[in-house]
C-alpha cells in the first residue's frame, strides 16, 4: 500500500532578492570582511585537501592604513607598482573616453570595467607574457597591462578601416593573437572550457606556457563553466579560472547566479581544485592570488579557480542603466573601495608616489587618449567604417566556398 | 587490397592521421582503452598512448570546447561524439564559437576540429539513438558537414576533414558500420566484404570535401542521396527499372551545386532523399538549388522521400524510415509527370 505524509506544510520557493533596490540607502553591513594580513599563505603545491578553507576566506594585504601586510605580500618592486598604477589609470581614462565616444555616435557600444581595473592589471602582471589569455568583456586591462596598442582598441570599437578583426565583432570584443589574447565572445562563458582546452594542449606537448580565463558571476551558472572546472579538474590542466564576482550580471545580483549561500570559489572544492577568494580591489592581494595559482599550475599542481571579489561600479554596457535596479549611491559605499585610489594611498604612503604626480599622470593618460582616439577615428567610426566590403565573406571559411563566390558576385552586381 | 567495413576504415583514417600528424589528437566518450562503444578508437590508445588518444568525461560542450582551444593552441583534434543525438549540448560551442572564431577574430585564430558523430536509425536506438540533425549544422556558415557512404569514402573524406583548417562535422551512418544496408530489414545482412566499396588501401589518401560522386549513372532521373540512403536508393533504382542517375553527395557543405545541377539538367527530374525529417531538412535546401539552377530543365516536380516529421520511434522505425519502397514510389511518380 502506497505510504502518504501527512500534515505536510505547503512548500515555498525561494526567489533570491538583494538587500537594497533604487530608493533603499545602500547597506553593504552583511559584508564580512575579515582584516588584512591575517590569511597564512600555502605553499603554491600544497594538498587540495589542505586548501579548503581559502574559498570562505578573503586574500587581502592592503590594509586600512594602506599598508602592505601578511603572508600573501607580494614580491613586488615599487616601481612595478608605479607602472600598474599607470596601466589602471590608462585603462579608467580609455573607457571614460570610449563611453563618450559611443555617447557622441561613433560606436554602435561599449563596456567600461570601472572599479576592476586591478582584476585585470595585476593579473596580466603576476603571468608571464607567453601565457595564453581568455578573457570576458570587462577585462580590458589586460591587453592594456600587455601594451597592446589602444589605437588598435579603439579600432575595433569604432568598428572601422584599422580595425584587424574588419569590422565584424561587437565592440569590445577583441582579438590579439600577438598579445596572447584570444578572441572574444559574446556568448558568456564558452571560453572558459576553450582556455582549459588550449592549456590542455599546452600540457600535451610539454609547454611551458599556462592559460587563463575570466567569467562573472552571472556566468557561474553556465554548463560551460562546470566543463571548465570539471576537464581542468580531470586532467589537472594548467589553467586558472577566475570569477569575477562584481556582485551584478546586468540587473540579476549575484544571489540569482546561487551566492547566496556558497562563495564562487566554493565551487572549486567539489571537484577537488584550489580555489581563492581574493579583494579584488587590492591590486596587491590580486597579483598575490594569481600568482599562487600560476605556480601551482607550472608546477602541474593543478587548475586553481579564483574569485575576485570586487563591484561593477559602471553600469553593464552602454545599454544599461543601474539606476533602475539598485541604489545609485552603492559603487561609492563599497567597503573595499577603489582600485587605482587604493594603491596611490599605499604608493602614497611607501612614498613612492605623490598627488602631484597622480596629478600628472593624470594628464598625461588622459592626452595618450585622447591622442590615440584622434589617431582611430581617422579611420573611420560607425556608419563610415570605410570597411572594405568585399571582406564580407572572407574567412567565413579558410578558402572562398563556390556558393560564397557567388554570393560575393551578387552583391557586388546588386549591392 | 584490404578489405574493411566503415568502423574498421575509419579506424584506419584515424591510425594514418595519428601516425602522419603529431598534432593529430583523438577524444571522446568511451574512446580511450575501451576504443569506442562502436569500436571505431579500438587499438589506437594502445598503439599512440595515452597522450594521443583518450578518454573525456560525459560533457559534450566540454570535449567540443576543450577541441577548440587545442585547435586554437595549433594542435588537430578528432573527437568523437557518441551518438549525433548526444551533439546538442555542444551546439553551442560548434556553432557560436567553432564556426564564427575564424570569422570574428578577422583571421587570427581558427579551430580544425573534426567532430564525428554516428547518426541514423535502423538499430532500434529510439528517438535518442537514431537522429539525422545534418541540417542542424549545414545552416551553420563556417561549419563543413560530411557523411560517407562506403568505408572507401569514409577513410578518405575522415583524412581530409582531419586535414582541413575548418571545423568539419562527420556523420557516421551507423547502419552502414557492418554493411551496405539497402533499407530490407527483414533481408539478411550483406556484409561490406561483397562490396567493391570495402576494397581500402591501408595508407593515406584523401576525398576532397565539396565533391559528389556519381555511384550510376543514368539518363531518366536524378536521384541525390547521402548516408544510408545512397544504398536504399540504389535498390528502388533497381527494383523499380528505372534508369536513374544517383549521386552521392557525400559533403553537405560545401555542397557540389555543379555537380548537382548538370546532372538534373540532362535528366530534367529529380528525387532527393534523405533519413531526416522533412520540413527544413536538407532535402529542402536540395530543392530550392535544384529550382534555382534546373527550373527550365525540370520535367516534373521535385520529389523528396524523407523520415516523416515525428521523433524516431522505436517499435515503428520501419514505418518512419524512408525505405526502398517509398523512394520506389517517388520515382514512380517523377516518370509518370510529363
Amino acid at each position: 500500500m502506497n505510504q502518504f505524509v501527512n500534515n505536510a506544510q505547503a512548500l515555498r520557493l525561494h526567489i533570491p532578492e538583494p538587500q537594497c533596490r533604487p530608493g533603499d540607502a545602500p547597506d553593504f553591513g552583511a559584508l564580512r570582511l575579515p582584516p588584512a594580513g591575517g590569511l597564512p599563505r600555502p605553499g603554491f603545491t600544497a594538498d587540495e585537501s589542505t586548501l579548503r578553507h581559502l574559498p570562505y576566506a578573503l586574500i587581502r594585504v592592503l590594509d586600512d592604513d594602506d599598508a602592505a601586510v601578511g603572508e600573501w605580500r607580494p614580491n613586488l618592486g615599487l616601481e612595478r607598482l608605479c607602472e600598474g598604477l599607470r596601466a589602471m589609470m590608462l585603462t579608467r581614462a580609455f573607457d571614460e573616453a570610449m563611453q563618450r565616444a559611443q555617447r557622441k555616435g561613433k560606436a554602435s557600444f561599449f563596456i567600461k570595467s570601472t572599479g576592476e581595473e586591478a582584476v585585470a592589471v595585476a593579473q596580466a602582471y603576476a603571468l608571464d607574457a607567453r601565457d595564453m589569455l581568455f578573457p570576458s568583456y570587462r577585462q580590458q586591462g589586460l591587453l592594456i597591462a600587455r601594451g597592446w596598442p589602444i589605437e588598435q582598441m579603439m579600432c575595433q570599437i569604432l568598428s572601422n578601416s584599422g580595425d584587424q578583426l574588419k569590422g565584424r565583432q561587437l565592440p569590445t570584443m577583441y582579438s590579439a593573437r600577438e598579445a596572447g589574447v584570444f578572441s572574444l565572445s559574446g556568448n558568456l562563458g564558452t571560453q572558459f572550457p576553450q582556455a582549459v582546452g588550449w592549456a590542455m594542449a599546452s600540457a600535451l606537448r610539454g609547454d611551458t606556457r599556462i592559460a587563463a580565463s575570466w567569467v562573472g558571476d552571472g556566468t557561474t551558472a553556465e554548463a560551460d563553466f562546470h566543463h571548465a572546472l570539471t576537464f581542468a579538474s580531470v586532467y589537472r590542466a594548467p589553467v586558472i579560472l577566475n570569477v569575477v564576482n562584481n556582485q551584478w550580471a546586468i540587473s540579476s545580483f549575484a544571489g540569482i547566479a546561487g551566492g547566496e549561500r556558497a562563495t564562487f570559489a566554493a565551487r572549486a572544492i567539489g571537484y577537488g581544485m584550489a580555489g581563492l577568494r581574493v579583494d579584488g580591489n587590492d591590486f596587491l592581494a590580486v597579483h598575490a592570488a594569481t600568482q599562487w595559482a600560476a605556480e601551482r599550475a607550472r608546477a602541474n599542481a593543478g587548475a586553481t579557480l579564483i574569485e575576485l571579489y570586487t563591484y561593477r561600479a559602471a553600469a553593464h554596457s552602454t545599454s544599461d542603466d543601474p539606476s533602475a535596479y539598485r541604489p545609485r549611491e552603492e559603487a561609492a559605499q563599497w567597503p573595499l573601495g577603489d582600485p587605482i585610489e587604493r594603491l596611490k594611498r599605499h604608493l602614497i604612503r611607501c612614498e613612492a608616489w605623490s598627488e602631484s604626480r597622480q596629478q600628472a599622470l593624470q594628464q598625461e593618460v588622459d592626452e595618450q587618449v585622447r591622442a590615440a582616439l584622434r589617431q582611430a577615428e581617422s579611420l573611420g567610426v560607425i556608419g563610415d567604417t570605410r570597411i572594405e566590403r568585399d571582406s564580407l565573406f572572407d574567412d567565413v571559411y579558410k578558402t572562398l566556398p563556390a556558393h560564397l563566390q557567388a554570393q560575393r558576385e551578387q552583391l557586388r552586381k546588386e549591392g | 587490397m584490404p578489405v574493411m567495413n566503415m568502423i574498421q576504415a575509419i579506424n584506419s583514417a584515424l591510425d594514418v592521421m595519428l601516425e602522419r600528424d603529431d598534432d593529430v589528437v583523438v577524444f571522446g566518450e568511451d574512446v580511450g582503452y575501451f576504443g569506442g562503444v562502436f569500436r571505431a578508437t579500438a587499438g589506437l590508445q594502445q598503439k599512440y598512448g595515452r597522450m594521443r588518444v583518450f578518454d573525456t568525461p560525459i560533457a559534450e560542450g566540454g570535449i567540443v570546447a576543450t577541441a577548440i582551444g587545442m585547435g586554437a593552441y595549433g594542435l588537430r583534434p578528432v573527437t568523437e561524439i557518441q551518438f549525433a543525438d548526444y551533439i546538442y549540448p555542444a551546439f553551442d560551442q560548434l556553432v557560436s564559437e567553432a564556426a564564427r572564431l575564424r570569422y570574428r577574430s578577422g583571421g587570427e585564430f581558427w579551430a580544425p576540429l573534426t567532430v564525428r558523430a554516428p547518426c541514423g536509425g535502423g538499430i532500434y536506438g529510439g528517438p535518442t539513438h537514431s537522429q539525422s540533425p545534418e541540417s542542424l549544422f549545414t545552416h551553420v556558415c563556417g561549419l563543413k558537414t560530411v557523411i560517407p557512404s562506403t568505408p572507401y569514402d569514409a577513410k578518405g573524406l575522415l583524412i581530409a576533414a582531419i586535414e582541413d583548417d575548418d571545423p568539419v562535422i562527420f556523420f557516421e551512418p551507423k547502419r552502414l558500420y557492418n554493411g551496405p544496408f539497402d533499407g530490407h530489414h527483414d533481408r539478411p545482412v550483406t556484409p561490406w566484404s561483397k562490396h567493391a566499396a570495402s576494397e581500402v588501401p591501408d595508407g593515406h589518401y584523401a576525398i576532397p570535401l565539396g565533391k559528389a560522386a556519381v555511384v550510376r549513372p543514368g539518363s531518366e532521373v536524378t536521384v541525390l542521396a547521402y548516408g544510408t540512403m545512397v544504398h536504399v536508393a540504389l535498390a528502388a533504382v533497381h527494383e523499380s527499372g528505372v534508369d536513374a542517375e544517383v549521386i552521392d553527395l557525400r559533403t553537405l557543405m560545401p555542397l557540389d551545386i555543379d555537380g548537382i545541377a548538370a546532372s538534373v539538367a540532362r535528366t530534367g527530374r529529380c528525387v532527393i532523399v534523405h533519413e531526416a525529417t522533412r520540413t527544413s531538412g536538407f532535402g529542402a535546401e536540395l530543392m530550392a538549388v535544384v529550382q534555382e539552377r534546373c527550373f527550365w530543365n525540370l520535367q516534373a516536380p521535385i520529389e523528396r522521400v524523407t523520415g516523416w516529421d515525428v521523433p524516431y520511434p522505436h517499435a515503428l522505425e520501419w514505418d518512419y524510415f524512408p525505405g526502398p519502397d517509398r523512394v520506389a514510389a517517388a520515382l514512380k511518380r517523377a516518370m509518370e509527370t510529363s
